[in-house]
């Protein structure tokens, strides 16, 4: 069996005394997309943040490329090749739109992703790229949150509830592009949700409920009621 | 089902401990001048009068959250006023301090107006230039020195007690009851409504605002009190020093310094802290008085220290790991139920 | 009347000065909302170390800057990294009173080291060079200098925070620390260079006031409080609002100086409060607060 790309082994994350997450696992290969789902407050940033090391697991471990990273720093982590696009986007608003892309780059990373890739992926950006980051708009910024993310050249994407607060054809357009985004083999771990889009595009879905893992698998195999059971504790 | 109610209480049983051994502390004191010798008074004085600067201090910066690095404006003014008040205008000595207090209320309105403008460590700063301001006016009175001071006049000295050591019984029994003045008006604040208020917002500035308390409105009562107390205090210290000059009297070294130093080693935001600072504040200048400069730059180092790895201080350390509090201040629900029948 | 002209065009270069004073102060509240008021005492602490390098090595003070401003810098990033980082939080207290420590340390330390005695940098002939403008007007040579280099660092300052890499990374740590952590950026790492990159133009500045007039142990805080009205008048985030800042503050106290030797000071701050009170957001903000 091939060794995977990123192991969350059983992790246990607090937030000062509260525990926001028990016991996590999940696993992913090279290439695959996963899809982590589950209603507010469920933990599924909480997971994003751990494994981009923002935050870190009190127990269990987390190991990427075969190296453990649950202690590394957040700067460090992106330099191995984990990217987050965080949720909210969070631009820089002193930044340009073309300054925030080319400082997604600062961690050096070789490999496919530039500028000029970038503005072809989403042309929009291109167009605005020495307007202030906030004059854009949430779908805009969203594809620049992303496209600041690809800039390091990561292996694995972490995408942290990009259908959020946008409107419905924005959301469609913008994972439209995931093909292009994840053809070179990189893997993706997307936060939703928007369940359908979710399912739709992972091939593996594990649904978070207060802190644990409540139902996982294949994302054709999982029926209806057994989401809604998993997603709502009923 | 049982009928509760509730109550607040303050006290607990370290607080009732806290309260007889400062009073038995206070009788102790003020019968000094029968136990102590001069230079014992003397010290017992300043000590006093920096518990009450540091405990106003306290008041400003760890309760209501403005950190003044002026607040030797205050003292200054304080001083100059009685100074001038007794020189120019035969005021008797102690009356004066009184009369300074009110008279440094009031113009701490306008100081007040223009520094809250400023935020944080900015509002700092210009506590600072407002206390330059002061500093600068002070050498421009020619009536009183000028840039270098003046003396209290050998009359008026002579006129305030029958002989030397009943003027010293009466100075150092001036700056016990002013000192304990001032830290009973601090615990009267702290239990009213407006301690409340005060507490809060060392808390949590914005919740508080959430929650309908006029924050400003709040911190402008505070500076203005604490203003009140720090001339009088400041009106007091040069009464006992005889004389005044702009730079002493306006001194960042000895009034904010020193103090600032005294309420963090002991403990910010909790009213035991100046008391506990203080002492070892003096404690470790008797030790290290040869020193010179290098005792201010020990301080430094020490509330550096401190700051950084003990920021509730010495009192806030002990409290928190005991759960003391010397008088009592907390708040408390108490539920009183009805006996059934 | 040229008498007037005279002593606003005084004004005017000194305002350069304080306008170097200002400008470290304000880089470092606009990278991490953080006053160092310890501010002015390290000004005085680079007049020192200029001192003994001008002293032990024998060159003038001008080129003893080569020294002093990398070694004024490394002093930055370690305070920084070993001290003040500690200190950075939602918490005011911690780095406040923890400069005013430092400063209180930087000063009785000075004192023990050099004596209250007043010192001055000697610059050779440049100090007493003059050119006369037009008749009756002259500028000194040496405060022309220091006003072409004090422009000279504003406008380096905004090519850098504009224009580079670190520039970029200053601007995106202070907007958002986690998530320029995310990008690759060592926050503790940006705060240092952002503090070094302070102390260098206080370094500069140290110079130039130890050879401009005396310097003792105890003038640091009244630099610190002429850089911080320098930055009130001016206006919160603009570099070049800090220029203008400066130089009303230096016409303000040469005006004040030649109605009343004793007025020189006191005009400063008076103006200082007179703008906080009918402006508080500065004449030229960028930001507010």
């Amino acid at each position: 069996m091939r060794d995977a790309l990123l192991n969350v082994n059983g992790i246990d994350v607090y937030y000062g005394d509260f525990q926001a997450l028990f016991g996590v696992s999940i696993t992913i290969e090279a290439g695959q997309v996963v899809a982590v789902i589950g209603a507010n407050g469920a933990g599924k940033s909480t997971l994003l943040r751990s494994i981009a090391g923002l935050m870190h697991p009190r127990r269990g471990d987390i190991t990427f490329d075969g190296a453990p990273s649950g202690h590394a720093a957040a700067f460090d982590v992106v330099k191995r090749g984990i990217a987050l696009v965080p949720e909210g986007r969070r631009l820089f608003p002193s930044l340009s739109v073309e300054e925030n892309l080319k400082i997604g780059a600062q961690s050096g990373r070789p490999g496919p992703w530039s500028l000029a890739r970038i503005y072809q992926l989403f042309p929009v950006l291109a167009e605005r790229k020495h307007l202030p980051a906030t004059a854009l708009s949430g779908g805009q910024q969203q594809m620049a949150a992303i496209g600041r993310a690809l800039m390091s050249n990561p292996r694995l994407l972490l995408c942290d509830e990009i259908s959020l607060g946008l409107a419905p054809i924005i959301v469609r357009d913008i994972y439209a592009q995931l093909p292009a985004i994840v053809g070179d083999g990189m893997s993706l771990i997307i936060v939703e949700q928007d369940i359908a889009q979710a399912l739709k595009a992972a091939s593996q879905v594990y649904c978070l409920q207060e802190g644990r893992i409540a139902l996982q698998g294949p994302a054709q195999s999982l029926t209806r009621d057994a989401i809604s059971a998993a997603y709502f504790g009923v | 089902m049982s009928d509760s109610a509730y109550k607040v209480e303050h006290a607990t049983r370290s607080s009732h401990i806290g309260v007889i051994i400062i009073a038995v502390a206070l009788v102790v004191l003020a019968a000094a001048p029968f136990w102590g010798d001069r230079q014992m008074l003397r010290l017992l004085a300043e000590l006093f009068t920096f518990v009450a600067l540091a405990s106003l201090w306290n008041l400003l910066a760890g309760y209501a959250g403005l950190v003044s690095v002026g607040q030797q404006a205050y003292v200054g003014l304080g001083a100059y006023l009685l100074f001038g008040m007794v020189i120019l205008g035969g005021i008797h000595p102690i009356a004066a301090i009184f009369i300074a207090g009110p008279i440094a209320a009031v113009v701490s309105i306008p100081v007040a107006a223009l520094t809250f403008r400023l935020r944080g460590a900015y509002f700092a700063i210009g506590t600072w230039v407002v206390a330059e301001v002061f500093r600068l006016l002070a050498s421009q009175i020619s009536v009183l020195g000028g840039g270098s001071g003046i003396s209290l006049p050998a009359s008026v000295i002579i006129a305030m007690a029958p002989s030397r050591q009943a003027r010293e019984f009466e100075l150092y029994w001036l700056a016990l009851g002013l000192t304990v003045l001032v830290l009973a008006a601090i615990v009267m604040l702290l239990r009213s409504r407006h301690g409340l208020a005060l507490t809060a917002i060392r808390d949590n500035e914005v919740a508080a605002q959430s929650n309908g308390i006029d924050v400003t409105r709040v911190k402008l009562i505070v500076y203005v009190l604490t203003a009140f107390g720090t001339a009088m205090i400041g009106a007091l210290i040069f009464l006992m020093k005889l004389r005044v000059s702009p730079d002493t009297a306006f001194s960042v070294n000895d009034w904010t310094a020193f103090v600032i130093f005294i309420t963090v080693i002991g403990g910010i935001g909790r009213i035991e802290g100046p008391i506990i600072g203080t002492i070892i504040f003096f404690f470790l200048r008797q030790t290290l008085a040869d020193l010179g400069s290098l005792y201010l730059l020990i301080m430094g180092a020490v509330a550096i220290v401190v700051m950084l790895w003990a920021p509730k201080g010495l009192w806030g350390l002990i409290a928190e790991r005991f759960g003391w509090q010397a008088l009592p201040l907390q708040r408390h629900l108490v539920s009183i139920t009805k006996d059934k029948p | 009347m040229t008498e007037w002209l005279n002593v606003i065009l005084q004004g005017v270069l000194i305002g350069g000065l304080y306008a170097m004073f200002a400008a470290g102060l304000s880089l470092i509240f606009g990278v991490m909302r953080l006053v160092n008021i310890a501010h002015g005492d390290l000004i005085v602490l680079a007049a020192y170390v200029a001192l003994t390098v001008t002293d032990t090595l024998g060159i003038g003070p001008l080129t003893s800057l080569i020294l002093v401003v990398p070694a004024m810098a490394l002093i930055g990033y370690a305070m920084q990294r070993l001290l003040l980082n500690r200190t950075l939080g939602d918490d005011l207290l911690p780095p406040l009173l923890v400069t005013f420590g430092l400063s209180i340390i930087i000063q009785n330390g000075l004192l023990e080291v050099f004596t209250a005695d007043s010192r001055k940098l000697q610059a050779g002939a440049v100090e007493i060079m003059t050119y006369q403008v037009s008749p009756g007007i002259w500028i000194g040579l040496l405060p022309l200098i220091q006003f072409i280099v004090a422009v000279a660092v504003i406008a380096g300052l905004q090519v850098l925070f504009y224009r580079t890499a670190l520039g970029r990374a200053f601007r995106a740590t202070s907007d958002d620390q986690s998530v320029a952590q995310l990008m690759g950026l060592d926050t503790r790492h940006v705060f240092a260079m952002a503090m070094a990159l302070s102390l260098a133009i206080i370094a500069i500045a140290g110079v130039f006031l130890a050879v401009r007039s005396n310097f003792d142990p105890a003038i640091g805080p009244a630099r610190l409080i002429f850089g911080f009205e320098a930055v009130i008048i001016g206006g919160l985030g603009s570099m070049w609002g800090t220029l203008a800042g400066g130089i009303i503050l230096g016409v303000s106290q040469a005006i004040g100086a030649q109605i009343d030797p004793g007025w020189q000071l006191l005009a400063g701050h008076i103006v200082f409060l007179v703008i906080l009170a009918i402006r508080p957001q500065g004449l030229f903000p960028k930001v507010s607060g």
